[in-house]
């Protein structure tokens, strides 16, 4: 392993290391029921941003598997899917524990919720759609199309339906966004790295996901011939 | 165009000669109307409105994927591969898509009425719910009629299908739903702007997705 792939390694590990000290030591506002409830700033809304980044990423290299046909594509995109899913899992469960203590409930009624448990809901259905081909190319080739298809369905529905409704989450329906009340300067010195060192912590996941599967495809192809 | 315009005249006359879609289906809205019927009007017959509303959407849902499952199985490989070579990937889903909205758009209205005939009509605003079914028509037919193409090329055509389109389906249910609730409650075109806008919108984007993912489900 030369130097180059591995300085942001680093950084990940101290940027996830001060979000967590930072986050659990630094001083945060007093909010009216949010109170010290606001430190899961630091990790449920950067897993979420983790997870679209790494979805984006997942739709980038289908669409190259589509355009170029290489297998490394999607293996890629399969891993930053799978990733983007555990860190869905991650937010999804984070996010209960917080609407846990705000709302009074974990899984009040509320427009973004329904739309992360159908996000999940595509990507599981994703998986089963790759799990039921034999043929490789076929495999990769259809799972590519309905990402895309999936992930373009599920724009409108994080980003567009809750602004038609009544959200409980903040900058939905008439409630202002965290950046304009809650937030002082000092947290957002805690937050903006934390989206950074939850994103980076997805990619290296993701990338030994990938390492292992590209060892397997060589192990494949060794026994075969 | 003219290409469109053949595989829109081959699929009609298909369906015209097995009487399979149409007639199945028909049939199978019936029967599901009817259950919902002696389910829920002959034993209590005080059915609430949004009951009413999302029952309906839900017969039609499930009729939609079981109509449109078929665009792609109905007919045998060795004729698919034919027409590969005749026409153009992008005018056959364009009249794969045209065709099940047609077939959608008929088996929506028609559900419409004998379901108000069975079930009661709370609906305030005919007219705006006649225009949500047929929307409800058009974005079922270009939502699924990829994820039919998706799911006819694994041996589990039917699990699959419903697997890969419920997610995908259920942003357009929830705002045919809504726009059938402002309908029922009657409170005029002006409310559902928003959701007449967003439907189109999602449709359009579908369609155009379907048009340009195609080519590349052609190939296997």
């Amino acid at each position: 392993m030369n130097m180059r792939s591995f300085w942001w390694k680093i950084v990940t590990m101290v940027l996830l290391m001060y979000t967590v000290v930072a986050g659990l030591y630094g001083e945060v506002p007093r909010q009216p029921i949010l109170n010290e409830t606001i430190r899961n700033v630091y990790f449920h809304v950067p897993l979420w941003f983790g997870m679209m980044i790494l979805m984006i990423a997942s739709l980038v290299y289908s669409i190259q598997y589509l355009r170029k046909g290489d297998e490394k594509s999607d293996i890629y995109a399969l891993a930053f899917a799978q990733v983007a899913m555990i860190f869905g899992i991650l937010g999804f469960i984070t996010g209960a524990i917080w609407g846990n203590f705000t709302w009074g409930d974990p899984l009040p009624k509320d427009p973004k919720i329904i739309a992360v448990e159908v996000g999940l809901l595509i990507y599981s259905a994703y998986f089963v759609l790759r799990s039921s081909f034999e043929d490789e190319q076929k495999k990769a080739r259809l799972s590519a199309i309905y990402n895309i298809f999936a992930f373009a369905s599920f724009m409108p529905l994080v980003w567009i339906l809750p602004r038609l409704t009544d959200s409980l989450h903040p900058g939905n329906g008439g409630n202002p966004a965290f950046g304009k009340y809650d937030m002082d300067n000092a947290m957002r010195m805690v937050f903006y790295p934390a989206i950074l060192a939850w994103t980076l912590l997805g990619v290296w996941i993701t990338s030994l996901k990938i390492r292992i599967a590209e060892i397997e495809q060589q192990l494949i192809e060794k026994n075969d011939f | 165009m003219k290409e469109i315009k053949a595989l829109l005249q081959k699929d009609l006359t298909l369906e015209w000669r097995q009487r399979y879609a149409l007639n199945g289906m028909l049939l199978y809205l019936v029967s599901t109307i009817f259950v919902a019927y002696m389910s829920f009007k002959l034993k209590i017959d005080s059915l609430e409105p949004i009951t009413w509303n999302t029952l309906f959407w839900i017969i039609l849902l499930f009729a939609a994927v079981n109509s449109i499952t078929k665009s792609f199985t109905q007919e045998r490989a060795g004729r698919l591969l034919y027409y590969y070579t005749l026409a153009s990937p992008q005018s056959i889903i364009l009249s794969k898509i045209i065709y099940n909205t047609g077939l959608m758009l008929v088996l929506g209205w028609l559900g419409y009425g004998l379901y108000a005939l069975f079930m009661g009509h709370p609906v305030q605003d005919p007219l705006l719910y006649f225009t949500a079914v047929g929307l409800g028509g058009i974005g079922f037919s270009a939502t699924l009629t990829l994820v039919a193409g998706i799911a006819s090329k694994a041996d589990n055509t039917a699990t699959l299908m419903a697997v890969l389109s419920f997610p995908i389906i259920l942003p357009m249910l929830t705002l045919l739903i809504r726009l059938s609730k402002v309908a029922l409650d009657g409170l005029g075109w002006a409310a559902a702007q928003d959701e007449i806008i967003t439907i189109l919108g999602i449709d359009l984007l579908v369609i155009a997705l379907s048009y340009l993912l195609f080519p590349y489900l052609w190939k296997s």
